[in-house]
């Protein structure tokens, strides 16, 4: 909403800065967003009488022009266009002038005749034809204001005005208006504020012999007012109107265009003109329009209608959309001779639900969809009569049809002093409290407050509350701590779990991401999820931003490999990555998901090897307390290279996967090089979490430690042969670490060696000689007996 | 004999402080104290001395044995310390190359606010309340007095799941303090954070998931004015303890009164600059008494009861602490970018 402090002024003399005026409106609750000078971008132009001119020496369509711009001299400019006369005022750029978009003007020759200024056309003042009819587009802009030579032509034009711009919040439509923002206004600076009732002379006659209006549908419109006017005579607004116009943001077109706009901008009320001639059957009708029902709207659009919108419609076909835009079989044109004022209110929702889906929004739809004022409509056409007077653009008929269909009932609020400052934690007294619910409009009736037509939002006395605190000032209320019970404020176990994973994964180097929760379906044939895959079930969003982010991710893994992709592409040589994402799972018998959080790790590049990432994973799940962690050989997992891919369980329980990105999944998304990944479920290692961990005594004798190397079968994974070594080797085995593998002659094909490094220590007694060979007898013969496995 | 001794303690204390190295110490020694030395052979003559003169002649080589044994240790000392401060020299390096790296990984930016902003709710004595993002729309709106119709419900603005609008993304981590309003015992002091979900096209400012820090307290006697203390607070932790704020109207549908934050602009303080876009102020927050019938919604007594809550972006707490200039870096996750953090 862009205000005009000259229009404001009408209605309430603020007499204040530009500053202190935001600034006030601001803390009283109408944000202000910007603040400008309708003037601004023009300096140093002036008003100047032309007194002499002669063709330019060297050219056929210069002319050098004598100018009396008020300086101690007159002045030499050169000028090409045509338009210019002797006696004539001109607007006079000076030497070091600026103009609208920045433009500078410095004295300079043209072609050898020195010019100390440029001549201004409507255009370089940041003006049009709009603004000011007599004036031509192309050529000198002739003044016909009232001015002296060396006047400053802001102040010739009236470009003296503030335009301050607001932030309007949605449950304060009447602010939409210069009213409704001059009431705010005085209350916030305290000043007298009233509100003009118009006057309208009409000439005779009576609406009713020429318009019969009929609402069918009351919940869609709750109140139709009109007005006629006859002998229109269509022609430019005064400059006054058109400055205010403009200043507000609005393109001025001619005298009954402008009087609707100017009424909308002053009272909120959105309004439209009618060409009477264009309304079959002197009838209006407010209906839902006819399913396939057409109209071409003002904007040169057909449009295709449902029974969702409401139209205005002639005995026969509809000639406007209600609240949003007129038809063109009704404009008012040229030759207009009798119009039809229409200030009607209707539902917002249904105003707003026709906008969106025409998708057009306008001036009109933007406010009605806000829920205006039922009250509004009167005034407002009494308003638009009035300008119609005098402007001199017509004779209003006598006479108003007002059709009531849906009654607004008042409302009231009871006054509860105590219940307000206990809300607010202040002290006010009932009388203050009523002094200003009283400059905003509110009325009372001993403890009832009585809610204005226009303040639909108010309903509770916490809304009385809001409108004394904002008058008495928010930041005067003095700040205070809450008291009450001490609490005890912390972490849940679960957000805690998570931080400490999180923490550790910083540690060993991995960077935090945080990627989208939603993607695309061809993000499972990426990673190659089968077609029956469970994870293929996802939520579906029915009104995504593109397929690309359609559905909610099942799996965490293409975030990651996105992420690497992306890396990757940008030659990041190495990275290290982790998120704590979660996952939505559909549920059986929700609508909802089944949110969980999964901690992810990829990588690639540096010495990014499966190893590597294993030792991360071990290192985690032991710093978490995970016991009994198994990893298996993996090869069906089909987006994981199927020779270096392992589940990962604890006590039995799935718990993750990790492995070497397949290498047809690095080629889905752009990697070049081998990419690992792993992926941990934090719900499942939540519940295996062993208890916190107590204290064991230190060894008091010495370990002894023997090295074995064996040779056994290619194919038999090393975590059988430990488990083998931990099961034989009895209560003096304190520890078992593979130093070794090797593969190679004079390993005979298909075998391998594998060497262990076992510790063997006695609780109670350094450990014989004897204990320490039995304990390696044994495990050598169950070893040899379990996978053939010989003592290289 | 005697001359003999004193010769011999003569020359070897020559010969040991002239001895440059600790091999040619030891072998001057064995050469004079070992058992097959020249003290020895000296004393093996004894024999041959009268009875008055042995124990004078005893008693100098014992004093000589002591003085030579004293000389080579004091020149072995003096020669290991030579040794090392040599070998000190030799090892000498650049101090001024760089260390091995360590790579420590970084928390994402977002994470980082959040993180601080939980911390400093945890110390006032907050838990952090968690809730889920796919959503009723009940929840998500109805019961946050925004009914049917409301603009903020449209398809335009959130994504739902079904045809029936009942089951959405969440537009607000609020819904989280309907459920504690809901489940929890009074009195509640809760920050819900998380991601929120709006139908905003990617760009600079805008992203359609982005993560919110969501407060609420209900309590016995609640006030406006501790809701401006509660708020400074959290400003001051933030931002230091000089850092002015500013509370203005606003209107939010479950709060009422409501009002915006507004933070003294870190770059200019107030006077008005680039960052603040000539204002001198940022908006930071959005909070407001919980609205007496949200409360009574949720089965809370308001004539006992009263609460307010606020909420605060991360993503707009993290540009401005770190001055991000295009919040798509958030999620690009470009490595180079999270290692600034």
């Amino acid at each position: 909403m862009n205000l005009s402090r000259e229009w404001l002024n009408d209605y309430t003399k603020i007499d204040v800065s530009d500053k202190e005026f935001c600034d006030g409106m601001t803390m009283s609750g109408s944000k202000v967003e910007t603040v400008a000078r309708t003037g601004d971008g023009i300096e140093n132009v002036v008003a100047g009488k032309v007194t002499f001119m002669s063709p330019h020496p060297d050219s056929d369509h210069l002319w050098v022009c004598k100018i009396d711009a008020g300086q101690s001299r007159e002045l030499t400019i050169v000028t090409g266009a045509q338009n210019v006369s002797v006696e004539k005022m001109v607007p006079v750029a000076l030497d070091g002038a600026k103009l609208p978009g920045g433009k500078e003007i410095h004295t300079g020759k043209l072609r050898g005749v020195i010019s100390e200024g440029m001549l201004c056309s409507l255009g370089e003042l940041g003006l049009d034809t709009h603004d000011y009819p007599y004036a031509i587009e192309n050529g000198i802009f002739i003044l016909e204001e009232p001015c002296e030579p060396g006047q400053d032509i802001r102040e010739v034009l009236g470009l003296t005005d503030s335009v301050v711009e607001f932030e309007i919040t949605n449950n304060r439509p009447d602010c939409l208006s210069v009213i409704g923002l001059a009431r705010e206004a005085a209350a916030t600076f305290d000043t007298p504020f009233a509100v003009h009732t118009p006057v309208v002379k009409g000439s005779g006659d009576d609406i009713r012999s020429y318009l019969d209006v009929e609402i069918r549908d009351p919940q869609l419109c709750p109140r139709y007012t009109a007005r006629m006017v006859k002998n229109i005579r269509i022609e430019p607004s005064p400059a006054w109107l058109r400055r205010r116009l403009r200043a507000s943001g609005i393109r001025p077109i001619n005298n009954i265009v402008d009087i609707t706009n100017y009424v909308m901008q002053e009272y909120g009320q959105p309004m439209h003109a009618f060409d009477y001639s264009c309304v079959g059957g002197n009838k209006i009708v407010v209906r839902r329009a006819e399913p396939g029902e057409t109209l071409m709207t003002l904007d040169g659009t057909p449009r295709i209608l449902t029974p969702n919108m409401l139209v205005i419609a002639d005995a026969e076909k509809p000639i406007g959309l209600a609240g949003v835009m007129g038809g063109e079989n009704s404009e008012i044109v040229d030759g207009t001779r009798m119009i039809v004022f229409e200030s009607a209110n209707f539902n917002g929702t249904s105003i707003r639900k026709t906008a969106i889906a025409l998708g057009m929004r306008t001036d009109a739809s933007s406010k009605f969809e806000k829920g205006l004022d039922p009250e509004g409509t009167i005034p407002a056409v009494q308003r638009a009569c009035e300008l119609v007077e005098l402007l001199g653009a017509g004779e209003v008929i006598d006479g108003m049809i007002d059709v009531v269909a849906a009654p607004a009932a008042e409302k009231s609020v009871k006054l509860e002093p105590a219940s307000i400052n206990a809300l607010l934690g202040t002290d006010f007294t009932r009388d203050y409290m009523v002094s200003v619910l009283t400059k905003l409009g509110f009325t009372m009736r001993g403890d009832d407050v009585i809610v204005p037509s226009w303040r639909s939002d108010i309903e509770h006395y916490a809304d009385l509350a809001e409108e004394v605190a904002r008058f008495y000032g928010y930041d005067v209320i003095e700040p205070t701590m809450f008291r009450g019970e001490t609490a005890q404020g912390g972490w849940s176990p679960k957000q805690a779990f998570e931080n400490r994973a999180a923490s550790l994964c910083r540690a060993m180097g991995f960077n935090e991401i945080l990627t989208y929760s939603f993607g695309s379906r061809s993000a499972w044939d990426k990673i190659r999820l089968p077609g029956d895959s469970p994870l293929r079930n996802a939520l579906v969003i029915q009104n995504p931003l593109g397929e690309d982010r359609s559905v909610m991710r099942t799996t965490a893994m293409p975030s990651m490999l996105d992420v690497l992709s992306t890396n990757a592409a940008r030659r990041n040589p190495s990275v290290r990555f982790y998120e704590l994402a979660t996952v939505y799972r559909p549920l059986e018998n929700s609508p909802l998901a089944d949110e969980s959080a999964w901690l992810t790790l990829g990588e690639y590049g540096g010495n990014a090897d499966f190893f590597q990432l294993k030792g991360c994973v071990e290192a985690i799940l032991k710093d978490l307390r995970i016991e009994n962690v198994r990893y298996s050989a993996e090869s069906g997992n089909p987006s994981f290279h199927p020779g270096r891919c392992a589940d990962i369980t604890a006590d039995g329980k799935p718990i993750g996967v990790i492995g070497q990105v397949h290498p047809l999944v690095c080629d889905a998304y752009g990697l070049e090089s081998e990419a690992f990944y792993a992926q941990l479920d934090m719900t499942a290692l939540r519940a295996l979490q062993a208890p916190e961990r107590t204290f064991k005594a230190l060894p008091r004798f010495p370990a002894v430690m023997r090295d074995i190397a064996l040779v056994c079968r290619a194919d038999i994974p090393v975590a059988d042969l430990e488990d083998t070594i931990t099961a034989a080797g009895g209560q003096y085995l304190e520890a078992v670490a593979l130093f070794d593998v090797y593969m190679g002659a004079p390993i005979p094909a298909g075998f391998k060696s594998v060497a262990f490094s076992l510790t063997l220590r006695a609780a109670d007694q350094t450990l014989t000689e004897e204990h320490a060979a039995e304990t390696m007898t044994a495990i050598l013969d169950a070893l040899s007996e379990k996978h053939g496995a010989t003592i290289r | 004999m005697e001359q003999k001794l004193r010769a011999l303690r003569d020359a070897s204390l020559s010969a040991i402080k002239e001895a440059g190295a600790l091999d040619a110490l030891e072998a001057l020694r064995v050469k004079y104290l070992g058992k097959k030395g020249e003290l020895t052979a000296i004393l093996k003559q004894m024999g041959s001395l009268s009875a008055e003169e042995r124990p004078v002649m005893g008693q100098l080589a014992n004093q000589i044995r002591e003085e030579l044994t004293q000389a080579i240790e004091d020149a072995r000392k003096a020669l290991s310390e030579k040794a090392l401060e040599a070998r000190l020299a030799a090892e000498a390096t650049d101090v001024t190359m760089p260390g091995k790296p360590v790579r420590i990984g970084r928390q994402h930016p977002l994470t980082k606010v959040i993180s601080e902003a939980k911390e400093i709710f945890i110390g006032m004595g907050f838990t952090i309340a968690e809730g889920p993002e796919v959503e009723l729309s009940d929840y998500n709106f109805t019961r946050l007095n925004t009914q049917e119709g409301h603009p903020a419900r449209d398809r335009q603005d959130t994504f739902y799941f079904d045809d029936n609008d009942e089951v959405l993304l969440r537009t607000q981590t609020s819904p989280v303090q309907v459920h504690v309003m809901e489940t929890q015992p009074l009195p509640i002091r809760i920050i819900s954070p998380g991601r929120v979900y709006r139908k905003d096209e990617v760009d600079a400012t805008h992203s359609p998931m982005f993560h919110q820090i969501e407060g609420l307290v209900v309590d016995e006697g609640i006030t406006f004015a501790d809701l401006k203390g509660t708020l400074n607070e959290l400003v001051h932790r933030l931002y230091g303890p000089e850092t002015r704020t500013r509370f203005r109207p606003h209107h939010f549908p479950f709060t009422e009164p409501s009002c915006e934050v507004d933070v003294e602009c870190f770059e200019c303080h107030g006077k008005g600059c680039r960052v603040c876009k000539g204002e001198g102020w940022i908006e930071l927050l959005g909070a407001g008494m919980v609205h007496p019938k949200v409360l009574a919604g949720c089965g809370i007594d308001t004539d006992k009861y009263s609460g307010f809550a606020f909420g605060v972006g991360a993503e707009r707490m993290a540009m401005f602490r770190f001055g991000i200039s295009d919040l798509r870096l958030m999620f690009e996750n470009d490595t180079r970018f999270l290692e600034q953090f």
